[in-house]
């Protein structure tokens, strides 16, 4: 449901980005289901698929698991990227820098990562013309990306920044994906990737941008919206403290295993000889790792005694952009009570600011007979119909009677799919 | 805009289920293009046979394609009358359609059955036997899925009769089936038709 006025080009960058996700969702899970549908047989009904002594290719594995692997990581990072975008503009005070090219860049980013899969397979020997495409390929996801980077660092430019706990988040999530996409630009060259696969090199990428990138933007979004969802703050104090530890600790962590991979130290492989000089950064790692299980715990901490002892947050704590802080903190259950009408991307920011930043009266909750809301009734049978597909899932998985746990699941499905279809509405 | 997108207002101008379909098919498209790659890659590369060129039966084939063809045709007919409200041929071409699935599956079952017990083709017994079985296979329980769902839209419009004409449902019904009868219009030139290229 969209309200009045919400055109596509004035949603917020989340939501835009979450939109990207599910389309890449929706196109990418089918080739991993298609995979790991043809492993249970190998594995349960004795087919040769993955198997070389029936005729079947490992490498095949390799394929359908990339085709669906690589869209995934951007279904992983395209979320945070939008939570990013929401928080870092509330923090300028400034409007997003270069809105339409962001998402822009969203849509490329989603159509060219189902063009990039073999780079996971450059060593596998795929031949000049794969390799060369997919290289070339791979450079050119990086243009939309540091479309985005440059973005948000003008969006920071000459802004009046805040550093809360969300905002320190959305800034390392910039700095850390940065340098994660960086050493990614180094794998699309195949002649260097060659060298740095399956090793620490490639482990300590992936940490930058989906660690470093992803989880910081997570963080990030809890942080800032944890107020909307619950109506009391998170302890800001504790939330610094475990941004510094997650900060320290992850880059002690990770930031060594550049220096590890590059000489040698193989990935996937529990122990290594004592003798190769790689005890020092190792142990770097592991301290990094425990100060990261601390910030850790610190934050579940903070999470639950905030539910009780935390701040009450105001509807609007951050001074925010979108149409959310203009709803009671916790929103109601049916949310607005009255659909607002869009004129301005940012809403909710010029319903409070003249066009020179001078503060209007604020406005006021409209005012309405909640008797005259209408929700719609709840239903049982969607959570059903979800266990029943974890059946089928399960009895693939378990190893005897595994087909009877998967019988039992289709029938809940299909007992659950008619439940829901003939329900009253 | 269809009367449908009239009636319900809808932020992207296709009434949701529809919507909701056209997406089903989008990710349908990618599991099948999965599935009959898979079989391209895989039907030469059995180490022992039978062969796809021993034992496929391309007049039966061909007749049980020409069955699921027509049965999209009792489709088209179904949601037309409907659309009219003509209880007697809605049902009758609704009754069709079921009955033309269900006699493309009886061919199937005849197809996998010989394939079985006559030319010894299981379903480990090589790599061909098990990207074909797993391709048609598929597309088989998604034929199935369209019967079923077409025989609780002809049982619904029985017992409900002349209130019941939700030609919406019988839309989207019917777009489900169309797009599995072309999935099944690919599979048959690129699996039993490119033996003779």
């Amino acid at each position: 449901m969209r309200c009045k006025g919400m055109t596509l080009l004035k949603m917020p960058l989340f939501v835009w980005a979450t939109l990207v996700t599910q389309v890449l969702l929706i196109l990418s899970l089918p080739v991993i289901t298609v995979a790991l549908v043809m492993i249970s047989f190998d594995r349960t009904f004795g087919t040769g698929f993955f198997n070389p002594g029936a005729g079947g290719q490992v490498v095949m594995w390799q394929h359908l698991f990339w085709i669906f692997g690589h869209p995934e990581v951007y279904i992983l990072i395209l979320p945070a990227m939008g939570i990013v975008s929401e928080i870092l503009a509330t923090f300028a005070k400034k409007p997003l820098f270069g809105y339409t090219v962001m998402v822009y860049s969203s849509c490329a980013i989603g159509f060219l990562g189902f063009a990039v899969w073999a780079h996971h397979m450059f060593t596998t020997g795929l031949g000049p013309w794969a390799t060369a495409l997919f290289s070339a390929a791979t450079m050119l996801i990086a243009v939309p990306t540091g479309v985005k980077i440059f973005n948000w660092i003008s969006t920071l430019w000459g802004g009046q920044i805040r550093f809360t706990t969300a905002s320190l988040y959305a800034i390392s999530f910039v700095a850390m994906f940065t340098l994660g996409g960086l050493s990614g630009i180094m794998h699309s060259s195949p002649v260097i990737d060659t060298q740095h696969q399956a090793s620490y090199f490639v482990v300590a990428h992936f940490h930058y941008v989906l660690y470093g990138g992803a989880v910081m933007g997570l963080f990030g979004g809890i942080f800032y919206w944890y107020p909307k969802v619950t109506g009391r703050l998170m302890n800001e104090t504790m939330g610094k403290l475990q941004f510094w530890l997650y900060m320290i600790g992850f880059n002690l962590t990770f930031f060594p295993m550049h220096f590890l991979g590059l000489d040698g130290m193989p990935r996937r492989i529990y122990t290594y000889a004592g003798d190769q000089n790689w005890n020092f950064w190792n142990f770097l790692a592991t301290m990094g790792a425990y100060m990261t299980a601390v910030g850790g715990a610190l934050f579940f901490i903070n999470m639950f005694s905030s539910l009780k002892f935390g701040q009450k947050a105001s509807d609007d704590p951050w001074d925010g952009r979108t149409l959310e802080w203009s709803i009671p903190s916790p929103p109601p259950e049916y949310n607005f009570a009255k659909l607002p009408e869009v004129s301005h991307l940012d809403d909710w920011w010029h319903k409070k600011y003249t066009h020179d930043g001078k503060r209007l009266a604020p406005p006021k909750q409209p005012i309405v007979d909640l008797s005259s809301i209408h929700m719609p009734n709840q239903s049982f049978w969607p959570i059903l119909l979800a266990l029943g597909i974890t059946g089928i899932a399960t009895g693939f998985v378990v190893p005897a009677n595994g087909v009877i746990i998967a019988l039992v699941g289709v029938a809940m499905t299909v007992t659950s799919t008619y439940g829901w279809a003939y329900e009253e509405p | 805009m269809s009367e449908a997108a009239h009636a319900h207002h809808t932020t992207t101008g296709v009434e949701n289920r529809k919507f909701a379909m056209w997406v089903l098919i989008a990710s349908e498209c990618f599991l099948f293009g999965t599935l009959i790659a898979n079989y391209l890659v895989n039907k030469g590369r059995s180490i022992s046979g039978p062969t796809p060129q021993q034992i496929y039966e391309i007049d039966i084939t061909t007749l049980s394609t020409f069955d699921l063809l027509m049965s999209s045709v009792a489709m088209v007919l179904a949601l037309h009358y409907c659309k009219e409200k003509d209880l007697r041929k809605f049902q009758f071409w609704t009754f069709m359609v079921v009955l033309g699935g269900v006699i493309f599956l009886g061919f199937q079952y005849h197809e996998f059955s010989t394939f079985v017990l006559k030319n010894g083709l299981g379903l480990s017994t090589n790599i061909f036997g098990s990207s074909f079985y797993l391709l048609t296979g598929c597309h088989g329980a998604h034929v199935t899925v369209g019967v079923l769902w077409m025989t609780s839209i002809l049982l619904t419009s029985l017992i409900k009769g002349q209130e019941w004409f939700n030609s919406e449902i019988v839309e989207v019904a019917g777009l489900y089936w169309h797009f599995v009868d072309v999935v099944w219009i690919i599979i048959f030139t690129v699996v039993y038709l490119f033996v003779y290229v």
